[in-house]
């Protein structure tokens, strides 16, 4: 089955992101969209330990170590960036300031339910961070993710089974195989890998709306 | 004359009692005020609870005061990272007590105790696990979360520079949680890089106004 890169989708991602956009980018997956902004639009990254307009990670030598991004990775600052602290962060995010969000998933059900944070073992530690804060509180919050699991299970899915970040959160849904909106009506498909059929996209999906149109491609 | 300087971390911190809930800044190793986390492990102190964002990295700082088994409860949103080994043995052996709140909520929660604010309902973590058993309510249509201040008896903080009225101004992403906590204790402890002359901070710069702040400490 032909497959989007890592960096295909970060690229997908990265080209429906416009020109002045706020955005925050989540950690692994989704900090790879940093790499394929167009560099011809002004986009702002904000990083919600206290940072906005962040650049770059810094050549080697240069890395500061007040100087870092929500993963904890030395980073730079751009030109017009900007501090602040903790509280100023999470209203920017927690009040609808924040554009676009783009996040990893472990599930994200037809309705937009979002579940990131546990995978619901009793023996894993929980560590929730400021997912939850992001999940209601962007403007449109994006989906990055492996269409399916390791062992080839869908992640999208009727219910999520692990325990949810948000309820009905999610916009749109960026995977290896796909891209999909979450419509009122259930998922609508915007784009598909090339030679995948709607119909073996479906059998690893659940339900897409049926009033679903080929994507104009 | 007002001097809220003291001569050292240790005395700094030489009055916390056992029991007491410490505020510690930093956002992993950025901002986390090591010099007084040592010397507190250097004091008697113990059963303490500590609201970080963090659980510590290594072994030092929050991590450091773990591992001398002086901490009966953390309040954090990401105790879990690739060198939180001391937490994880402490949790996993259940000699620890852990509270995980959502970020934004943690620091809302720290800004609201420092307001005087009573609780406040928030839309993070509505339908999750994390909301399980607190009061719900519809607000225009949308769900919320009742969630209540987090009060310190201490709050330990880094900033670059403070005088000795206690201003302050921090360095990059170091400010992280030092503002909030420095509004929600008792009694808020700076660690600076340098103390200057009161006038020497551009007013228009100060960050956390000295009114907040009651020690601060060269380290």
């Amino acid at each position: 089955m032909n497959r989007w890169t890592r960096d295909q989708m970060a690229a997908r991602v990265a080209r429906d992101i416009p020109e002045g956009a706020y955005v925050n980018l989540g950690i692994g997956l989704p900090t790879l969209v940093a790499n394929h902004l167009p560099p011809d639009r002004e986009i702002f990254l904000q990083s919600e330990n206290g940072l906005l307009g962040m650049g770059p990670a810094p050549a080697p030598g240069e890395e500061d170590p007040d100087l870092i991004n929500a993963g904890k990775q030395p980073v730079t600052l751009l030109p017009g960036g900007a501090f602040f602290d903790h509280a100023d962060s999470f209203a920017m995010i927690r009040g609808g300031h924040i554009d676009i969000c783009v996040l990893g998933a472990f599930q994200v059900s037809v309705a937009g339910d979002l579940a990131n944070w546990h995978t619901g073992d009793p023996d894993t530690i929980p560590a929730v961070g400021g997912a939850m804060d992001l999940a209601v509180g962007a403007r449109r919050v994006f989906v990055m993710m492996e269409h399916l699991t390791k062992k080839g299970e869908p992640k999208i899915v009727e219910r999520c089974t692990y325990p949810l970040t948000g309820v009905r959160c999610v916009h749109r849904i960026y995977t290896d195989l796909a891209v999909l909106e979450v419509g009122p009506s259930g998922l609508e498909l915007i784009d598909v890998v090339d030679g995948l059929s709607i119909e073996e996209l479906a059998r690893c999906t659940a339900p897409i709306a049926s009033g679903s149109s080929t994507p104009g491609r | 004359m007002v001097s809220k300087v003291v001569g050292s971390p240790e005395i700094a911190v030489a009055d916390i009692r056992d029991g007491a809930t410490i505020m510690v800044g930093g956002f992993g190793m950025a901002g986390m005020p090591t010099a007084l986390v040592d010397a507190l492990i250097g004091q008697r102190a113990r059963d303490l609870t500590i609201v970080s964002n963090n659980a510590g990295n290594g072994e030092t700082g929050v991590a450091a005061l773990l591992k001398a088994g002086r901490v009966r409860k953390i309040i954090c949103s990401f105790p879990r990272q690739a060198d939180s080994y001391v937490f994880d043995a402490l949790y996993r052996a259940g000699k620890i007590e852990l509270e995980v709140v959502p970020q934004g909520t943690l620091a809302e929660r720290i800004r609201a105790a420092g307001a005087g604010i009573g609780a406040f309902f928030t839309p993070t973590a509505y339908g999750t696990m994390l909301a399980a058993g607190k009061e719900v309510r519809e607000i225009n249509g949308r769900h919320y979360v009742l969630e209540y201040p987090i009060h310190a008896d201490v709050a330990l903080i880094k900033a670059r520079e403070g005088d000795r009225w206690g201003n302050l101004v921090y360095r990059k992403t170091g400010r992280n949680f030092g503002p909030v906590m420095a509004m929600a204790a008792a009694c808020t402890v700076a660690q600076v890089d340098r103390v200057v002359e009161v006038g020497a901070l551009d007013p228009e710069s100060i960050v956390t106004p000295g009114i907040l702040v009651h020690r601060v400490v060269a380290a």
